[in-house]
C-alpha cells in the first residue's frame, strides 16, 4: 500500500493535470476573461438550448426521386431509339407502377433494342441500376433495381445537403451546422437564429425551374378540366400571376431543366420596371436553350417553377446569349429569394420540416446562470457532508472531486463536445455520484478498523474490497449511458456524453488518485490510529 | 475532530422480517402504476405527442394566466390547446395539435406558433418567448418507439451483465428491482400528469444506472458473506449484508440528494422534469435494492454453493484419507 513507485506518481499527475489544463480556456470564457490567442484553445461548445438558436430536421421526399429518375430514363430511351441507325420505332410508353414499359413496333428489333438499352441500365462501377424484362416478345419493361434506387437517393441527398448549405450561407447566418442524418434526413442547426421562418421558406422550396413548350393543340376546355392530351401534362399558373386560376398544357418531354445555371440575380426590367430574375446558363445549358428557342420561334413556351407556371411567353427570336430573364409578378423580396434559390441550384428532392426547435438566447443565458448556481450550491453541500463524515479522507475526496470536474470539462473541451442543458444536469449528477466510490472505500476502512485491523492493512483492504463493487457499478452505469447516447438526439446525447466521460474521470480520481494521496500521507506520518 | 456518523455502527435492523408485506405492497404499487399509465395515460409533451409548442415567460406576473390562455388559444380554432406550467408558475408551455395539411407545408407550423405568440402579446405585456417547437407526427412516433426500445435494452443489458458477474438469481433480482423503479416513476408521472418528454426518458435511463449502484453494492456484500459464512441461514445473511452496507447506502443517497436539490429548486425551469424524475428514482431505487432485489434471492434459492467451487472426486478422496476414512460435511471456512 505504501509502496507507490515514482513512475506511477508521474503518470497519475500527468494525466490529471493534462486533462484539467484543457478545461482552462472554457473556464476563462465562462468567466468573461480573454484567453491568450497564442495558446491552443480547446473549448466546450454550447448546445442550442444554452446558446439559443434554431434546430431544423428536414426530410427528403423519396418518391419524387424515383419519379424523376423514371422520367429521365424515358427521355434517354426515346432519344437512344430515335438516334439508332436505322431508327427503332416504339409506342405505348408508360411509367405506371414505378417501371418504364414500351412496345416495339417491330418484334424483330428486339435484339437491337436490347443492345441499345444495355449501356443505359448500368450505373457507375458496373452496378446494375435497371433490370429488363421482355413480355410477349415485343414489350420491354425496365424495372429499377434496389441498388439503382439507393444510388439515386444517396446522390440526391448528398447534393441536397450541398444546396442547403449554399442557401443558408447566402442568408449570412453564423456558423450553421448542416449534417446528413440517416438515409433521408438533414439536420440544420443555426446558433443565434431566433426566427427560422425565412430560413424555412428558403429551404422549403426545391426551386425546380423548367422550360417546356406549350401544347397548342390541347383544347382549352379540356385543359381547364384537367384533361391532358397524350404526351402532355397540365400545370396551373402560380398564385399572384396574371392568369392565376388558369392552367397550361405543356409537352411532357423535350424541355430544359434549369439545373444548369451558373448564376441568378434579382433585378428590374428596364422597360417595364418589373421585378425580374436574370439567369445565366452554363455552356451546355446555354446551347440547349439556344437550340430549343431556335427550333420553336413564334411558339409559346412555359416557364415553370416547382410545377407552377410563372409565365408562358412567345419565343420571338432565338435566345443564344446564354442568359435569360424570368418575370412572374415578383416583388423585390420574392425576386431576391428566387435568385438565391436558383443560384444555389435546385434541390433534387423536396424537403419538409419534420422537427423544429427554437430557443431564445435569453432563455439559454438564463439556463446557464441558474445551472451554474445550482451546481455550486450542490457541490458545496456534498463537500461539507463528505468532510464532516470522513474528516481527512473527506478532504481527499473533495480534492478528487475538484479534479474530477476539471478533467471532465477538459476532456469535453479536447473532444470538442457540446454542453447542453441536460448536460448540466449530467454534471450535477456526476458530482453527486462520484463521491460514492470514496464513500464505499471509507466505509470499508471504518469496518476494517472496527474488526481490529492495523491502519495500513485496513486502508489497503478498504481500497481492495471496495473497488470490485465500484467497477461493477460503473460498468452497468456505462451500459445504460451508452444506450442513452445511442438513442437520444441533440440535448439528450449531451447528457449521455457528460455521464460517460464523468464515469471515467470519477473512477480515475476516486481510486488511483486518492490512493496515491492517502499512501503518501500514511508513509510520511505512520499514524497508529486514523479518524475515519 | 468528532466525525459525523449518520448511521450508528453495528446496526442490526431486521429488514427481511417484513419482506412479504413489503413485497406485496410493491407489487400492488407496480400494478397501480401501470393501471394509472393505461387509464389516465401519460401527459406527453411535444416530443411524443407531436404538434406545435410555444414556451412563454410572463416576466411581469407571479402566476401565468393559464385558464385565460387556454380559452384564448382555443379561440384560434386549431383544436384544444394544452396549456401548462413549465417548471415555474410564471412559465407556460402551450401546445396545439397540427392540422394534417400543415405538416406538409413548410413554415405553416411555425406560423401557427407565431399566431399564438402574437395573440398573447397583444393581451399581456412583458411576455418573453423562450421557444417555438414543431414536432411532426412521424418524428413523435419514432421518438416513442425508440424510447420503449432504449428502456427495454438498457434493463436487459444491465441484468445480463449482473448475471455474468454474479449468478442468474442476482440478474433476475436486479431486473425486477429495475422494473419496479421504472414502473413507479411512470406511475407517478401518470398520476400527477407531469409532462412526459424525451428528458424524462433520459432521467429514467439514468435512474436505471444509479439504482443499480445500490443493488450491486448490496449484492457484492452478499456474495462476500456467502463465501464467508457458509452455514448462516440466508435471510439472516441478507440482513447482515444490508446492515453492513447501510451506512454507505444512506451516505451515497444523501450526497446525490444534496447535489440534486439545488438544481430542483434554483435550476433552469426546463430541467425541472428531468431532475424531479431522477430524485424520485433515487428514493424508489434505494428502496428496491433493499426490499426487492435482496429478498428475491431467497425465493430463487441462492446458496453459498453458488460461489464456492464444488468438491471434486479427488478432493473428497483426500479429505477422507485425512479424516481417517470418515466423510464429514464440509466445515465453514472462517
Amino acid at each position: 500500500m505504501l509502496d507507490f513507485p515514482l513512475w506511477k506518481k508521474i503518470m497519475l499527475w500527468g494525466i490529471t493535470l493534462a486533462a484539467a489544463l484543457m478545461a482552462l480556456p472554457s473556464l476563462f470564457n465562462a468567466g468573461g476573461a480573454e484567453w491568450p490567442d497564442a495558446l491552443p484553445e480547446p473549448t466546450v461548445n454550447l448546445g442550442l438550448d444554452l446558446a439559443g438558436g434554431s434546430h431544423l430536421l428536414l426530410e427528403g421526399d423519396i418518391s419524387s426521386v424515383a419519379a424523376q429518375r423514371l422520367e429521365n430514363m424515358e427521355e434517354a430511351v426515346r432519344q437512344a431509339m430515335r438516334n439508332a441507325e436505322p431508327r427503332i420505332r416504339i409506342g405505348d410508353v408508360s411509367t405506371a407502377n414505378d417501371r418504364l414499359s414500351f412496345m416495339l413496333n417491330e418484334a424483330s428489333e428486339i435484339d437491337r433494342a436490347r443492345g441499345i438499352l444495355e449501356p443505359l441500365m448500368q450505373g457507375p462501377d458496373l452496378v446494375r441500376e435497371w433490370d429488363l424484362e421482355v413480355v410477349d416478345g415485343q414489350r420491354m419493361v425496365l424495372i429499377p433495381t434496389q441498388s439503382g434506387i439507393d444510388n439515386a437517393l444517396n446522390s440526391a441527398m448528398e447534393s441536397a445537403v450541398e444546396v442547403v448549405r449554399i442557401r443558408i450561407d447566402k442568408l449570412g447566418t453564423r456558423e450553421p451546422t448542416i449534417l446528413r442524418q440517416g438515409d433521408t434526413r438533414i439536420v440544420v442547426q443555426v446558433p443565434g437564429l431566433d426566427d427560422p421562418q425565412a430560413l424555412k421558406e428558403l429551404l422549403g422550396e426545391t426551386a425546380q425551374l423548367e422550360f417546356k413548350l406549350v401544347d397548342q393543340n390541347a383544347l382549352p376546355s379540356n385543359v381547364q378540366a384537367g384533361i391532358a392530351p397524350p404526351g402532355s401534362q397540365i400545370f396551373p399558373y402560380a398564385a399572384g400571376t396574371d392568369f392565376e386560376g388558369q392552367s397550361v398544357a405543356v409537352r411532357r418531354l423535350g424541355g430544359i431543366r434549369g439545373d444548369r445555371l451558373t448564376g441568378a440575380t434579382a433585378g428590374n426590367d428596364p422597360q417595364t420596371n418589373e421585378n425580374v430574375v436574370n439567369i445565366q446558363f452554363d455552356v451546355q445549358g446555354g446551347t440547349r436553350f439556344c437550340t430549343l428557342t431556335r427550333e420553336n420561334v413564334n411558339k409559346p413556351f412555359a416557364i415553370i417553377l416547382d410545377e407552377e407556371v410563372l409565365s408562358a411567353p412567345n419565343i420571338n427570336e432565338p435566345i443564344c446569349g446564354g442568359s435569360a430573364q424570368i418575370s412572374g409578378n415578383f416583388n423585390a423580396d420574392s425576386a431576391a429569394k428566387l435568385s438565391i434559390q436558383l443560384g444555389s441550384g435546385a434541390l433534387p428532392l423536396p424537403l419538409t420540416v419534420v422537427e423544429e426547435r427554437t430557443v431564445s438566447a435569453e432563455l439559454g443565458a438564463d439556463s446557464i446562470q441558474r445551472g451554474l448556481l445550482a451546481m455550486l450550491i450542490g457541490s458545496i453541500a456534498v463537500v461539507v457532508l463528505m468532510i464532516a463524515t470522513y474528516g481527512r479522507f473527506g478532504v481527499y475526496a473533495t480534492i478528487a472531486l475538484v479534479f474530477n470536474v476539471l478533467m471532465l470539462l477538459g476532456i469535453m473541451a479536447f473532444a470538442n463536445s457540446t454542453l447542453t442543458l441536460p448536460g448540466i444536469a449530467g454534471f450535477v449528477l456526476t458530482i453527486g455520484a462520484a463521491v460514492d466510490a470514496n464513500v464505499l472505500i471509507n466505509e470499508r476502512i471504518r469496518e476494517e478498523r472496527k474488526r481490529g485491523r492495523r491502519v495500513i492493512a485496513a486502508v489497503e483492504n478498504g481500497y481492495k474490497e471496495a473497488s470490485r463493487a465500484i467497477y461493477d457499478a460503473n460498468i452497468t452505469n456505462f451500459i445504460s449511458a451508452c444506450l442513452l447516447g445511442y438513442f437520444g438526439s441533440g440535448p439528450i446525447r449531451g447528457f449521455a456524453v457528460v455521464l460517460i466521460i464523468g464515469l471515467f474521470t470519477s473512477v480515475f480520481t476516486a481510486l488511483p488518485l486518492t490512493r496515491m494521496w492517502v499512501s503518501g500521507w500514511l508513509r510520511k506520518t505512520r499514524p497508529n490510529d486514523i479518524n475515519v | 475532530m468528532k466525525l459525523l456518523k449518520l448511521v450508528p455502527a453495528d446496526t442490526n435492523i431486521k429488514f427481511l422480517k417484513l419482506r412479504v408485506p413489503f413485497f406485496v405492497v410493491s407489487m400492488l404499487l407496480i400494478v397501480a402504476s401501470w393501471a394509472a399509465v393505461f387509464t389516465q395515460g401519460l401527459n406527453y409533451g411535444v416530443d411524443f405527442a407531436g404538434g406545435q409548442e410555444v414556451q412563454l415567460t410572463f416576466e411581469g406576473l407571479d402566476q401565468a394566466p393559464v385558464a385565460d390562455l387556454r380559452d384564448k388559444v382555443a379561440g384560434l380554432g386549431y383544436g384544444t390547446p394544452v396549456v401548462q406550467e413549465f417548471g415555474a408558475p410564471n412559465i407556460v408551455s402551450i401546445r396545439v395539435p397540427l392540422p394534417e395539411e400543415v405538416e406538409a407545408t413548410p413554415g405553416a407550423a411555425t406560423e401557427i406558433g407565431n399566431e399564438v405568440i402574437a395573440l398573447i402579446e397583444a393581451e399581456y405585456s412583458d411576455v418573453r418567448t423562450d421557444g417555438n417547437n414543431t414536432v411532426s407526427g412521424k418524428v413523435a412516433e419514432e421518438f416513442r418507439s425508440a424510447a420503449v426500445l432504449a428502456l427495454a435494452i438498457a434493463m436487459l443489458g444491465v441484468a445480463m451483465y449482473i448475471w455474468i458477474r454474479f449468478e442468474w438469481q442476482f440478474g433476475v433480482g436486479a431486473l425486477f428491482a429495475l422494473f419496479h423503479d421504472v414502473s413507479i416513476t411512470l406511475g407517478i408521472f401518470a398520476v400527477f400528469q407531469l409532462e412526459f418528454s424525451l428528458q424524462i426518458i433520459a432521467a429514467i435511463l439514468a435512474i436505471i444506472g444509479y439504482s443499480l449502484n445500490d443493488t450491486i453494492v448490496v449484492f457484492d456484500r452478499i456474495r462476500e458473506n456467502l463465501k464467508k459464512f457458509r452455514k448462516m441461514p440466508l435471510p439472516e445473511l441478507l440482513d447482515l449484508s444490508i446492515n453492513e452496507t447501510l451506512a454507505r447506502t444512506v451516505m451515497t443517497s444523501l450526497t446525490l440528494l444534496v447535489a440534486l436539490l439545488p438544481l430542483l429548486m434554483f435550476g433552469p425551469a426546463s430541467l425541472f422534469g428531468l431532475v424531479l424524475a431522477i430524485t424520485v428514482g433515487l428514493f424508489v431505487g434505494t428502496y428496491s435494492s433493499v426490499y426487492l432485489a435482496a429478498p428475491i434471492l431467497i425465493w430463487l434459492g441462492v446458496t453459498s454453493d453458488s460461489f464456492v467451487p464444488q468438491e471434486t472426486e479427488a478432493d473428497i478422496q483426500e479429505r477422507k484419507a485425512r479424516e481417517g476414512g470418515q466423510a464429514k460435511p464440509a466445515t465453514p471456512i472462517e
